[in-house]
């Protein structure tokens, strides 16, 4: 790997920096859908002169998980209840899910599609007579839940709105937030954040009353399936660092279900959306002799009721089950591609026919392009061949099918006492909110949920700050001390930089790229990634904490070479926070909870009498350890 | 699929504020040169091939080169995107070429007022749980 040439070197930095400080009522950490959506709904309460501002590691008309676009909204209720939405949430969640913030996403969620609408996302109706689903057009359906759109520029609607409602003037673009402040007078209370730009030789100091964070879920904790250039086609967005986490966690919030991750069965190499092809083209996936995995092994979906009994199995039991007939020596699979549109030429409106290829392409073009790329690469006509389907590596989140995140307060008007303290999506740190992959056990929100909720924690970031209108931040602004900690890998490289002739290759420090490999690896062996096929053990997950304790050690080894590098040496440190949570959280909870995304072979059921709960975890300060302990599970939506 | 830069069609956005494709870029790889005053791609093998810098780039010089340790070679897709809509042109690697076109929004650039027909909040309202366009409405609770 050659150096990195482009960024603002490390001698440059640390010879010319300077420090801005910026005081604030609310700080929004992430300009993605949840950010945006919480600049939006934040200025219509928040009085004139509470000052908002947003600070985004990137620009925001493209950052995120949508930075790319989407191709469906696949949150959005339409004739169903939040009941209906609460039962097909927990069950593709196999059971542990707060039912509360499920509730109340599906209760706001389609205003905010209706929001989109307005702002100007094309959305696909099923009679083109040009009404808005406000006035009364009815959205196609992908499934039950799903709403295709023209999502090219999805994002940047939403971020144009966000830039209106809060101002270009309190969005900090391309700043690096490495962690929270907290308060110095009051204990467990968020007072800032701090972090340094990108772009030139400065750190900032956020001191806020409030901190909405929200920097996505976590990619590439673990190794992925592709080895060189490849690597950057993760599913989930890269640059989704774990920063929500590990940040979260450092600062004190309670974290839960962070045992769960997300294993996406996708189209190969290139991770194409399947959703479409499933649910608005009707294809199943075949094994290698055409035979239908689903129907072939279905019994052994019966080892996991209710889950497995449901009309739509979860998730992860689709891939338990495909995983089987890939042992059984059936693999590789494929999308029954040509099959479903010949099917769909049969039976589709004349009308409908003609934008079926179109529609098949823009699924691809306007979310994964480099599948596209990929059929085109291989000569690939999907209505004449098929493609095939494989699980990817595991992803962290809490917005798609997973449920990674913080403890947050439910509403007051629904959550059960013991899942409510006063301000909605609080987390347990006070002051600080969260939302979209933030926010653990309630997965299923997608773009739409994501942005709802973003929506839902700014409204309640204001009556939190109007609510204690006495408090002013207080924060260790030790310059020197805050200097060394986030310029740490660049100082350390300016100190060792000379001793080899080869930069790469020193033995006082670890670059961000080798500490990331270093990761991935022990991630894969020991906590079940692609190469055990998602299997590991308790003997195996101790060796893994083992390998995983060394490295976050030498994390203060670290050392980058420009502005650039410094972001990567973060964002990587986040991404080994995180794999510890998992690791740990994992090996707490002695059960098989999602088989197909991860099996403990030593425990290798489903333990519904002593398992149905959530495994929460808390950083203990004085240890510097995490503490792990169990959390009720309370049911407040009746399932058939 | 790394970005790369064509040399010739790249003239490092020296008649703007910005470099387009460092603006734009969500995992800060594209960068300016400025001996050359050309950008490129610094770290290839962290490109989600999200394609922001394609679509931003004013000389049409940023492209797609297919992800090497999996995709043959010789394919290319490219897109046009205006201000309503997006064209893409796919072409495979036999030679076959296919065009599609898609709306990408319903407003013009910079023309959004996001509160649009949404009236003024009442401040009883902030203890509530409703939203600000949800005025007027009663939230559902779940039956018991």
């Amino acid at each position: 790997m050659a150096e990195l040439k482009g960024s603002m070197t490390s001698a440059e930095v640390l010879n010319n920096y300077t420090i801005e400080e910026i005081d604030t009522d609310v700080l929004i950490v992430g300009g993605g859908m949840v950010g945006c959506g919480a600049a939006f709904e934040i200025k219509k309460w928040a009085p004139k002169d509470m000052k908002i501002t947003m600070v985004e590691k990137a620009a925001i008309d493209r950052s995120g998980a949508v930075a790319m676009g989407l191709s469906a909204i696949n949150t959005y209720l339409g004739d169903n209840t939040p009941e209906d939405y609460v039962k097909h949430v927990a069950n593709d969640l196999m059971g542990i899910v707060r039912e509360d913030l499920i509730y109340d996403v599906g209760r706001h969620v389609d205003a905010s599609v209706k929001l989109f609408e307005k702002l100007g996302l094309p959305i696909f109706k099923e009679e083109e007579n040009g009404k808005s689903i406000e006035e009364g057009g009815k959205p196609l359906r992908a499934g039950r839940w799903q709403i295709m759109i023209h999502g090219e520029s999805y994002k940047v609607l939403v971020a144009e709105a966000a830039r209106k409602a809060i101002g270009n003037e309190n969005i900090y673009e391309r700043i690096f937030i490495t962690e929270l402040l907290m308060d110095e007078k009051h204990e467990n209370r968020v007072a800032g954040a701090i972090g340094f730009s990108l772009r030139e030789a400065k750190i900032y100091i956020f001191k806020a009353k409030s901190v909405i964070m929200a920097c996505g879920g976590a990619v590439n904790v673990f190794r992925p399936r592709s080895q060189a250039e490849g690597m950057g086609r993760t599913w989930y967005a890269i640059w989704n660092a774990g920063s929500t986490y590990a940040m979260g966690y450092e600062a004190g919030a309670e974290m839960t279900t962070m045992e769960n991750r997300f294993v996406p069965n996708r189209f190969k190499d290139g991770y194409g959306p399947v959703g479409a092809w499933f649910t608005l083209f009707k294809a199943r996936v075949l094994n290698a002799h055409g035979e239908d995995y689903m129907q072939k092994w279905g019994d052994m979906l019966k080892d996991f009721p209710p889950y497995g009994l449901a009309k739509v199995p979860a998730t992860c039991l689709w891939n338990h089950v495909m995983l089987k007939d890939w042992m059984e020596g059936n693999g590789p699979f494929y999308m029954n591609t040509s099959g479903a549109m010949k099917a769909l030429f049969e039976t589709l409106p004349e009308k409908r026919k003609k934008s079926l290829e179109a529609d098949a392409w823009e699924d691809f073009l306007d979310m994964t392009v480099s599948q596209a790329g990929i059929w085109a690469a291989n000569d690939i006509d999907p209505a004449e061949t098929n493609s095939e389907v494989m699980p990817t590596e595991p992803y962290f989140l809490g917005s798609h099918s997973g449920a990674c995140g913080m403890w947050v307060s439910g509403p007051a008007d629904l959550s059960p006492k013991e899942y409510q303290w006063g301000y909605n999506r609080m987390t347990t740190v006070n002051g600080l909110f969260t939302g979209g992959d933030g926010v653990g056990a309630s997965g299923h929100k997608f773009s739409s949920g994501s942005y709802a909720e973003g929506r839902i924690a700014a409204k309640s970031a204001v009556r939190f700050v109007l609510d204690d209108s006495g408090f002013t931040p207080t924060v260790h602004t030790d310059i020197k001390v805050i200097a060394e900690k986030i310029y740490g890998p660049m100082i350390t490289y300016e100190k060792f930089k000379g001793y080899s002739t080869e930069p790469n290759i020193n033995p006082n420090y670890i670059r961000p790229r080798l500490y990331l490999f270093r990761l991935n690896k022990l991630m894969d062996e020991y906590v079940a990634g692609t190469s055990t096929f998602y299997r590991t053990s308790e003997a195996n997950l101790l060796k893994g904490l083992e390998l995983l304790n060394k490295l976050k050690e030498d994390s203060s080894k670290l050392a980058a070479s420009n502005l650039h590098e410094l972001m990567r040496a973060w964002e990587n440190y986040h991404r080994s926070v995180v794999g510890e949570l998992h690791l740990r959280h994992v090996l707490f909870r002695e059960e098989t909870r999602y088989p197909g995304f991860y099996y403990r072979t030593d425990r290798p059921k489903l333990d519904e009498k002593n398992w149905k709960l959530f495994v929460n975890s808390k950083l203990n300060k004085t240890t510097g350890q995490p503490e792990l302990f169990k959390k009720p599970y309370i049911e407040l939506v009746p399932k058939d | 699929m790394p970005s790369f830069v064509i040399a010739e069609k790249c003239d490092g956005c020296k008649g703007r504020d910005k470099t387009a494709c460092q603006y734009i870029c969500p995992n800060d790889l594209m960068v300016l040169n400025k001996d050359m005053m050309k950008a490129y791609n610094q770290e290839p093998d962290q490109c989600w091939e999200c394609y922001n810098c394609v679509k931003i780039c004013p000389q049409s010089a940023v492209e797609i080169r297919a992800y090497q340790d999996f995709a043959p070679m010789g394919a290319s897709v490219i897109p046009m995107r205006g201000s309503d809509s997006i064209m893409w042109t796919i072409k495979y690697r036999n030679g076959k070429i296919k065009r599609f076109k898609f709306p990408i929004r319903t407003t013009p650039e910079g023309g959004i007022d996001p509160y649009q027909g949404i009236p003024e909040v009442i401040n009883e309202d902030l203890k509530s749980e409703i939203l600000c366009d949800e005025i007027g409405q009663t939230l559902i609770v779940p039956k018991k």
